[in-house]
């Protein structure tokens, strides 16, 4: 399998007037695999913002290089291709909705692609249903609420129909069912579509959904696998800032009154069996 | 104990007279009570945020009564002027309304307006940067300059500058990441007990709600739906679940094993009462 986006030795410092500027990300070394699933966990500061917008060019390296797809991001050449392949959604839909109505909205970038009129349509009557936002076509975005505007933004991304999607903490302003229509969604475009996407995210429970966590700290990755790899490093996440899904949470607390249990128990029916398991040993 | 800020069938209603009219809120009878810590949940657009918006006056109510201290803040200017001071707003993502050029006169903004001498507001200021766990030597320095999580504490104090009796915050951790959001409720819960304020926290997390408030309202479609403890509220599991919010994880849980017949308290709702659900239910076997 080929990498969708890679970084190679990549840095990033913010120009400042001083002159010395922090280094925000240092000498990363990534590869996204076409196709997979990958969730970026890290305390504010410590670079995965930074990261996501060197992935469609936002941001060009001041060391080392970023490609998407293979093309090179400092290639002013291929922007537009860039930009094609990888959508972004960010934290605040308010900074990201230009339109009036909301399908208007959602067709900006169809129509700035300059697609045939009905190929728009057809792409923004399937954003918005993919989002849950089809009763909404006809509104205008700011009498909507936040989690509301922030599906239209993602609808918005999709009918570009890029091949990759970052999201940067695109859920931070959702109620724990718009998180879990917008995580449905963005599970169902990966594993149907096979969109890649990159989550970055301050959920454990949506990164436990991901195929792959990526733990970043000070400009570094401190960690990299598989999520019931990740999260049974419980010290080394706590001492970045960072939380454990409560159900290893649990797990670890009992541990440490002395009962022997799984710690790699990520989903509520993982710990339901766990906890049943323990409860009715020798019983 | 009568309540410090209370709605009497609070209604509003945006775009009257347009397609889009829409009832925000309907006959809501909301109290807070002095000192409690309270949580207020409900789904994106259920009216939690119009809500809030009524509590210091920003929004005018379309029928019914706000009541500060059991008078109505709109029956005089004055007072609806003494509401705004009395009860302090944080909006979602407060950080976006710096504007000053230093994080000290951004702070002092409110108390300023409140006609207050330059000895007061600068202890003010130092008290509010204090609370939120803000350096001094960042007060000279643009809010521009500051991260992500100092500019939400910057926000926030500048709020809390104005001493107000009741605070009520609209999701003052979204976006910050565990330790940062653990450092704000520490901060919020330090308000509370040193000023002996009302805290109203508005959130989406339950996990979050459970582990701070005394008691909780439940909002949706515009109207108060539940109130109580946490315990109580989350007894309504499958009804929380229909309107979109669910209850923490560790109660779906202990639901789940209850219904397999396990003798576990079912109430619990943090991982440390979980922790100690389990543990009791193992003394009891072995007691057996």
């Amino acid at each position: 399998m080929s990498a969708m986006l890679e970084t190679q030795n990549l840095t990033f410092s913010y120009t400042t007037e001083e002159g010395a500027a922090p280094i925000v990300l240092d000498g990363l070394d990534l590869q996204i695999e076409a196709g997979s699933f990958v969730a970026v966990l890290g305390h504010n500061g410590s670079g995965k913002s930074t990261l996501a917008k060197h992935m469609n060019a936002i941001l060009l390296p001041t060391g080392g290089a970023v490609y998407v797809d293979g093309m090179d991001t400092a290639d002013e050449a291929r922007l537009l291709d860039i930009r094609r392949t990888v959508g972004m959604v960010f934290q605040n839909p308010d900074n990201q909705i230009v339109a009036n109505v909301v399908e208007e909205d959602v067709a900006f970038a169809p129509e700035n692609m300059g697609l045939p009129p009905e190929e728009i349509r057809e792409r923004v009557d399937l954003a918005l249903k993919l989002v849950g936002m089809t009763a909404f076509a006809q509104h205008a975005p700011h009498l909507l609420s936040g989690g509301q505007k922030q599906r239209v933004a993602i609808a918005g991304v999709i009918a570009i129909r890029p091949r990759c999607l970052v999201l940067d903490e695109a859920t931070a302003m959702l109620d724990p069912v718009g998180r879990r229509d917008v995580m449905a969604t963005i599970k169902d475009l990966n594993q149907r579509v096979g969109v890649t996407v990159v989550l970055i995210t301050h959920h454990m429970d949506e990164a436990a959904q991901a195929g792959r966590v990526v733990v970043m700290s000070e400009g570094k990755i401190a960690a990299d696998g598989p999520p019931r790899q990740i999260f049974q490093q419980v010290d080394l996440l706590r001492s970045l800032g960072l939380a454990v899904p409560e159900p290893v949470a649990l797990m670890w607390e009992l541990r440490r009154a002395g009962l022997d249990v799984p710690l790699d128990v990520l989903s509520d029916e993982e710990c339901v069996q766990a906890l049943e398991k323990l409860l009715t040993r020798g019983g | 104990m009568d309540p410090i800020l209370q709605t009497e069938k609070l209604c509003h209603t945006y775009s009257s007279g347009t397609p889009f009219q829409h009832d925000a809120l309907v006959d809501v009878d909301f109290a807070a009570y002095p000192g409690e810590y309270l949580g207020i949940i409900g789904r994106t657009g259920s009216g939690k945020s119009t809500l809030i918006q009524h509590l210091n006056g920003l929004l005018k109510p379309t029928s019914g009564r706000v009541l500060l201290n059991g008078q109505d803040i709109w029956s005089d200017k004055a007072f609806t002027r003494s509401a705004r001071f009395q009860v302090g707003l944080v909006f979602q993502f407060p950080e976006y309304q710096l504007f000053a050029e230093t994080v000290y006169k951004d702070i002092a903004f409110g108390p300023k307006n409140m006609g207050l001498d330059e000895g007061e507001i600068d202890r003010r200021v130092r008290r509010a940067a204090g609370f939120v766990g803000l350096d001094e030597a960042l007060l000279d320095k643009s809010p521009f300059e500051l991260s992500g999580g100092q500019k939400r504490r910057a926000a926030i104090a500048g709020v809390i500058a104005m001493e107000p009796r009741v605070l009520v915050l609209d999701e003052p951790t979204a976006g910050l990441d565990p330790s940062g959001s653990e450092e704000i409720l520490s901060n919020i819960r330090a308000y509370q007990q040193e000023q002996q304020a009302t805290i109203i926290l508005v959130s989406h997390s339950m996990e979050e709600v459970a582990q701070n408030v005394d008691r909780l309202v439940v909002i949706c479609d515009g109207r108060l739906r539940y109130s109580g403890t946490p315990r109580e509220v989350f007894s309504h599991g499958p009804e929380l679940e229909a309107m979109g919010l669910g209850v923490p994880q560790m109660t779906r849980v202990f639901h789940r094993l209850r219904g397999l017949g396990l003798p576990v308290d079912s109430s619990v709702y943090t991982v440390e009462q979980a922790r100690d659900a389990v543990l009791a239910a193992l003394a009891g076997k072995e007691g057996r």
